[in-house]
């Protein structure tokens, strides 16, 4: 069966643009407002949400997210939470993704977090310390309940590498714009494109750009060349700086739309 | 006593472990972003082509022998055995070597490694700031530029070992994250690795992160067994029944253990941190208490909630006080070829003081937890008995910390405060003072 995110990229590129993915971690300002939040991202234009699931050590998250991230955890976010957060956003009938390091799942269980992401309607995992080497049980319970795995190529990644990612990517594949942690930053790496261009030869698979992207103007220069322009930490920012849900709605909100009018100039 | 235990079917001689995935039985392995992984891939190979270069091996020799005043002694210490039980029992001392612990051992090895790679520059993550200040040296003796990850925290509880640092010439950033301890300076290390990984080389000071560092610091630092093996059998006449060390990430023990595992009748016994005990969730001792998982890279025993979330730590010795071990330490557990058990502040702490008074050597505190397990032990022995003891380091750097936990400094509590120093941490010890957290290896 063709995954709903899977289904989204298809839309977008039968609209001729890029498609928009928005991240934010569950738990952040509550349980309750990141569902709102991830569903006004999606009403203002975004086309899949990644909910992150918060680790207490985010080792390829920069400031921003570490910062969201320790307050979702401060808040009490438990795993069921971020279960219950995917649960919601599908349910609006938004593709859903869940972006985690990789012990929360071991110790959840790898089949059982499979299948209750499965059963909250949540299309996948991607999964920044996991590499298709050492996801042998992921692999397995994901073709079993039919989610969509998703992997990270890097610009450092040789190109024996890539075929080996791509191969056991479904969905898209995550391109992560430099060699970096996250963050927004003045400029997207230019090595971006070449990287994109290096996993084409590989895959038919949908390829989308992350790390750095913050303002509809990035998003419009990425979708030029990508399949899929990915967004976090500028929208998780707007949450952390707003002094009020109702504030960091409007944040988000806005951004959001601002983005995907970027996705839709790209081209 | 188990020393005459069997190795088990699994465990086989020295070198023949990881495999190449870097796998110690289910421990080990590379669970780190693709971003790492030609890093990784890179340093794999130029480590095993380095391993098997004469010219390699004869320069870090050179730097050990010339610089580092290896071969450190074996000291017999009778009236520290006399406190065991009576049996004999012998230290290994890594405490005399240069920069205070063996944590010289493991630096110079990547350091030279680090200069056959083309890199300039190196980075650690510190606690107590041990590895800190051995990294700093190397860096320093070989023309490299040296950052240093230090929790704030820790930083301010380790002034002294910060100036030192930054005397041989080392920046050191202060990590905010986080608990602000170790576990978060070895993030911070990571974040930097990925973004200047073409000209960095990130040099984990413990047998931890993913393949192949715990290969190749335990290959750093088998010298210390390689030593006491000799050494032993020519002062005693025999191999020890057993070999005592203290676990933090466990760089110290799997040096000294790892040319007695093919020795049966040698029994492996590593002492983890056990903090205030079990009941207050204030230890480290993670083969103690923890479980699989994962953690910066490898797949080991960690300290770990029900949602894998990484636990806080805390012991007396700050280069104990870590949530994870050295995947090779979980396997070896497994396997039955190590035991390993916690060790208390309090038991620490009076082993430190044994050690002081009967032999004039003053011990770092992590050391101490070792010297407590083989008054342990030594006492199940009897007289008869052979215990080889690592003494991974020296107590200068912990003399303000036993100096107000003995109550020769301030008013018999800790000079510095933190998280846990709110107040009193033991109820068992006839000492004043508390514990303090945080800080490394």
């Amino acid at each position: 069966m063709v995954s709903a995110v899977s289904a989204a990229f298809e839309k977008a590129a039968a609209e001729q643009r890029a498609a928009l993915i928005g991240y934010l971690p569950a738990g952040l300002p509550s349980v309750d407002g990141a569902i709102e939040a991830a569903i006004a991202i999606a009403e203002a234009g975004a086309d899949i949400i990644e909910i992150g699931l918060p680790y207490s050590d985010p080792l390829m998250d920069g400031p921003v997210i570490q910062e969201a991230v320790h307050r979702a955890l401060t808040g009490g976010t438990r795993v069921a939470d971020v279960l219950e957060t995917v649960r919601a956003v599908a349910g609006a009938g938004i593709p859903t993704l869940i972006m985690t390091y990789w012990n929360p799942v071991e110790q959840h269980g790898v089949g059982r977090f499979a299948r209750e992401l499965a059963d909250a309607g949540g299309s996948g995992l991607i999964t920044p310390d996991l590499t298709p080497e050492e996801a042998g049980p992921w692999l397995a319970a994901a073709a079993s309940y039919d989610l969509d795995p998703v992997f990270l190529v890097a610009p450092s990644s040789s190109d024996e590498r890539i075929g080996l990612i791509t191969a056991a990517c479904r969905g898209f594949v995550y391109a992560a714009s430099l060699m970096g942690t996250t963050g927004a930053r003045e400029s997207v790496g230019s090595e971006a494109e070449g990287l994109v261009r290096r996993v084409r030869a590989h895959t038919s698979l949908p390829v989308a750009v992350g790390l750095g992207v913050r303002d509809g103007k990035q998003a419009a220069a990425v979708a030029a060349f990508a399949d899929g322009v990915i967004v976090g930490s500028a929208l998780v920012q707007r949450l952390l700086a707003a002094d009020s849900p109702a504030g960091g709605l409007a944040g988000v909100r806005a951004l959001a739309s601002e983005l995907a009018s970027g996705v839709r100039a790209g081209r | 006593m188990t020393a005459g235990a069997p190795v088990p079917g699994g465990a086989v001689p020295g070198g023949a472990v990881p495999d190449a995935a870097g796998y110690f039985g289910s421990y080990g392995g590379r669970l780190a972003p693709e971003a790492l992984m030609a890093a990784l891939e890179e340093l794999t190979a130029a480590y095993a082509e380095a391993k098997a270069d004469p010219a390699f091996q004869a320069e870090l020799s050179a730097l050990l022998t010339g610089y580092a005043g290896r071969p450190t002694l074996l000291t017999e210490v009778p009236r520290f055995a006399a406190q065991a039980g009576g049996c004999r029992v012998f230290l290994k001392r890594e405490d005399m070597a240069h920069t205070g612990s063996h944590k010289i051992n493991n630096v110079l090895g990547q350091a030279l490694l680090t200069k056959r790679l083309g890199k300039r520059r190196v980075i650690a993550e510190t606690g107590a700031g041990q590895h800190g200040v051995a990294t700093a040296t190397a860096a320093a003796l070989l023309g490299l530029d040296c950052v240093v990850y230090m929790g704030e925290e820790d930083t301010r509880r380790q002034a002294l070992n910060v100036a030192r640092m930054k005397m041989l010439g080392a920046e050191v950033v202060p990590v905010t994250t986080g608990s602000r301890t170790l576990k978060d300076a070895m993030n911070e290390a990571f974040r930097n690795w990925v973004s200047t990984v073409e000209y960095t080389h990130y040099c984990i000071g413990s047998v931890g992160g993913p393949h192949p560092f715990p290969m190749m610091v335990r290959d750093f630092q088998r010298i210390i067994g390689v030593e006491a093996r000799e050494q032993i059998m020519r002062a005693a006449g025999r191999l020890p029944d057993a070999v005592v060390a203290c676990v933090g990430g466990g760089s110290n023990a799997i040096g000294i253990f790892h040319s007695f595992i093919p020795d049966a009748g040698v029994a492996l016994i590593g002492c983890e941190a056990g903090g205030d005990g079990r009941e207050t969730g204030r230890n480290a001792a993670t083969l103690t208490f923890g479980s699989a998982g994962v953690l910066h890279g490898m797949r080991t025993y960690i300290l770990q909630d029900a949602d894998g979330q990484t636990l806080q730590t805390h012991s007396i010795s700050a280069g104990l006080d870590y949530p994870g071990v050295g995947p090779e330490h979980a396997w070896l557990r497994e396997t039955g070829r190590a035991s390993y058990r916690p060790i208390s502040d309090s038991e620490a702490m009076h082993a430190f003081s044994v050690l002081c008074r009967t032999e004039g050597i003053i011990p770092a505190i992590e050391s101490s937890h070792a010297l407590a397990g083989a008054l342990q032990l030594g006492r199940d022995l009897g007289p008869g008995g052979v215990l080889l003891v690592n003494l991974s380091g020296r107590g200068d750097k912990d003399v303000d910390i036993a100096g107000h936990w003995f109550g020769h400094l301030g008013n018999g509590s800790p000079a510095q405060s933190g998280p846990a120093q709110s107040g009193p941490s033991l109820t068992d010890s006839p000492l004043t003072g508390g514990g303090t957290a945080g800080a490394a290896w």
